[in-house]
């Protein structure tokens, strides 16, 4: 195994549903390789995005360890925890995601304005990357004018503009026909491939893991099985 | 700040029927406000303006008005011989003594009748007032029953057309002229022949005296060489001064109502923005997680939507600022308490009165925004992103 970019020592959660305590994860041991594509299963309610959150640092385990390149997420502040995020890791969503008053173009420079980049370079740099998803005939275009297919390449492109270790989907292509989450999952293992990207992706479909090089089952907050994927 | 203007901006434009209604009713505070500041500005600068800047105007001591003040015909000829009164193309003192009475008349668009100030003059009364010209007809004649109309008097009361008759003192008196005071006081007056007018009220003193000092001393000194002779126990005032005082119980009044009503309007005003704000926030929970989660931090959250309230409420402060300044075109009469006669004043609006308008509207943005924004900035990033 390569050297791993996500190492979960003992990693559990819960949350509280009224006065009852729920046990979401129930103490994952887990490591991502570098460069890896990593497809999360399980039926709802398993812990699969509750992970997936973890991992991106956008929750808080309770107890275990978490480290993401070397570096224990778990233990940073909020602000430094939402620095690590947009310096880090790229988000696409089930839905999308996208803020409906902006147009494509804005929409994927939006990760950028948290950069250093001055107006020009972040105009150039979220142009080009529409135009590798093969959308740079609808920078102009609002979300609401853009098929579900569209708008999900926009939110990979959000995802990848500012060219982070990692990146996390959580059910992509989860609102697509069957076309467009094709297309998904070609550029997102494009991504994996080419580009040398770290994904994890939560999904329901088994057809979507054949892109991915491992597969992880969790069953009812734990880990039941880790195994290679067959691509 | 580094979530995107325009984000801020679009948000507004998009939910086109809150943003109006909301800026709306800040727009509306905002012209109330502006209103009455203009009101006030008004009324100071038509009082602050009555009146030259050399004039001194002598009444009896502790008078705040004209028509309490008393002035004896043995003290007008002292204070005519005194080195400080300048003198006329004439050779003679450029000094007027003037009786100011106040009658009832009616007035056009009103079932009541109003006071009005009728000063008893002469020539010497104009000449002392070079802002007040006739502006139609003619001067009256001395000894005549003659008069002129301020310019507001012709506006305002019925029967004030040239060569109409007003009666009053047990005498019909004919219009012949109509002046124009640069929208002054003196608009809202009758100008008449002084003897006249004390043969009319049969008054054997004068009210006030008028004069035009020779050089220009402090009116402390002017004060101390009248105090100096004990036959004159009089006030001494500069004649724009004494104007500007009388402005002072109505300015308050004035101002107490305004900020009433602004304050009640705002919290209403102030209540419809955190409304707004906050549907603003559950409509965009979604669109705050994801915002979170791709590193923008809390307070850029809070400075979004603060800013978005802000600028909904500079929209409404704009608005309301340009709906008041067509306040100008209008005129406004009411009684001024101090002199008990009509004043009639316009709106004034100034860039301070603007800012101060901006202000508040900027005031009911901040406090509107920031409960929606707070709650906004610290929803947790998973469950905003679960929300629909």
């Amino acid at each position: 195994m390569t050297t791993p970019i996500v190492e979960i020592t003992d990693l559990r959660k819960s949350y509280f549903r009224g006065e009852q305590v729920v046990e979401v994860l129930k103490g994952i041991n887990l490591k991502v390789s570098e460069g890896g594509f990593t497809a999360l299963m399980g039926p709802s309610g398993s812990g699969k995005s509750t992970l997936l959150n973890l991992i991106a640092g956008i929750d808080k385990p309770d107890v275990g360890s978490l480290t993401i390149s070397g570096l224990d997420i778990s233990s940073l502040s909020e602000n430094d925890l939402a620095e690590w995020r947009s310096n880090n890791v790229g988000f696409i969503f089930q839905f999308y995601n996208l803020m409906p008053v902006l147009t494509a173009e804005q929409n994927v420079e939006l990760p950028l304005l948290l950069s250093d980049l001055d107006a020009k370079s972040r105009k150039s740099r979220s142009r080009t990357i529409l135009e590798m998803v093969g959308l740079g005939d609808r920078l102009d275009h609002y979300p609401n004018e853009l098929s579900g297919g569209q708008q999900q390449r926009v939110a990979i492109a959000r995802a990848i503009v500012t060219d982070p270790t990692l990146i996390v989907a959580d059910e992509p292509t989860g609102d697509l026909d069957r076309n467009s989450a094709s297309d998904v999952l070609n550029l997102l293992q494009r991504l994996n491939s080419e580009a040398g990207k770290t994904i994890i992706m939560v999904t329901h479909d088994i057809s979507a893991t054949h892109v991915a090089n491992e597969v992880v089952h969790l069953d009812k907050g734990e880990l039941i099985s880790n195994e290679a994927s067959n691509k | 700040m580094r979530v995107p203007f325009q984000y801020i901006i679009r948000n507004l434009l998009v939910r086109k029927v809150t943003t109006g209604l909301t800026a709306g009713g800040m727009a509306l505070v905002v012209f109330v406000f502006a209103s009455i500041l203009m009101l006030d500005e008004g009324l100071k600068k038509t009082l602050v303006n009555t009146g030259e800047i050399n004039n001194i105007i002598l009444t009896r001591k502790g008078s705040d008005t004209e028509v309490q003040s008393t002035i004896y015909r043995d003290q007008a000829s002292i204070i005519e011989t005194k080195p400080i009164v300048a003198n006329s193309v004439d050779a003679t003192p450029l000094l007027s003594k003037e009786l100011v009475v106040l009658i009832s008349l009616q007035k056009s668009n009103a079932k009541q009748q109003s006071n009005v100030v009728v000063r008893g003059t002469s020539t010497k009364g104009f000449e002392l007032r070079p802002d007040v010209q006739i502006s139609e007809g003619n001067f009256f004649r001395s000894g005549s029953s003659d008069i002129v109309i301020g310019s507001a008097i012709a506006k305002e009361y019925s029967n004030t057309n040239l060569g109409d008759q007003i009666y009053f003192a047990q005498r019909l008196w004919t219009i012949v002229g109509v002046f124009d005071a640069k929208k002054t006081a003196f608009d809202s007056e009758i100008w008449v022949s002084r003897e006249q007018l004390m043969q009319a009220f049969r008054r054997k003193n004068f009210s006030i005296i008028v004069f035009r000092s020779t050089e220009k001393q402090s009116i402390n000194t002017i004060q101390k060489e009248f105090d100096s002779d004990p036959r004159l126990s009089l006030d001494v005032k500069l004649e724009q001064d004494f104007y500007k005082d009388q402005s002072k119980a109505l300015s308050k009044f004035i101002n107490i109502l305004g900020m009433t009503l602004t304050i009640i309007f705002s919290v209403g005003a102030t209540i419809g923005s955190m409304i707004t704000m906050n549907a603003a926030v559950a409509n965009r929970t979604n669109e705050i997680g994801t915002l979170r989660a791709l590193g923008f931090k809390k307070i850029e959250i809070l400075t979004a939507f603060l800013i978005e309230s802000i600028v909904l409420a500079l929209i409404g402060g704009l608005i309301g600022v340009f709906g008041a300044t067509f306040m100008e075109f209008s005129d406004f009469t009411t009684t001024n308490f101090q002199t008990f006669a009509d004043l009639s004043f316009g709106f004034v609006m100034t860039p301070i009165i603007a800012l101060k308008a901006l202000i508040i509207a900027t005031l009911m943005g901040v406090i509107g925004g920031t409960f929606p924004a707070f709650h906004a900035a610290n929803l947790e990033i998973v469950d905003a992103l679960r929300s629909k």
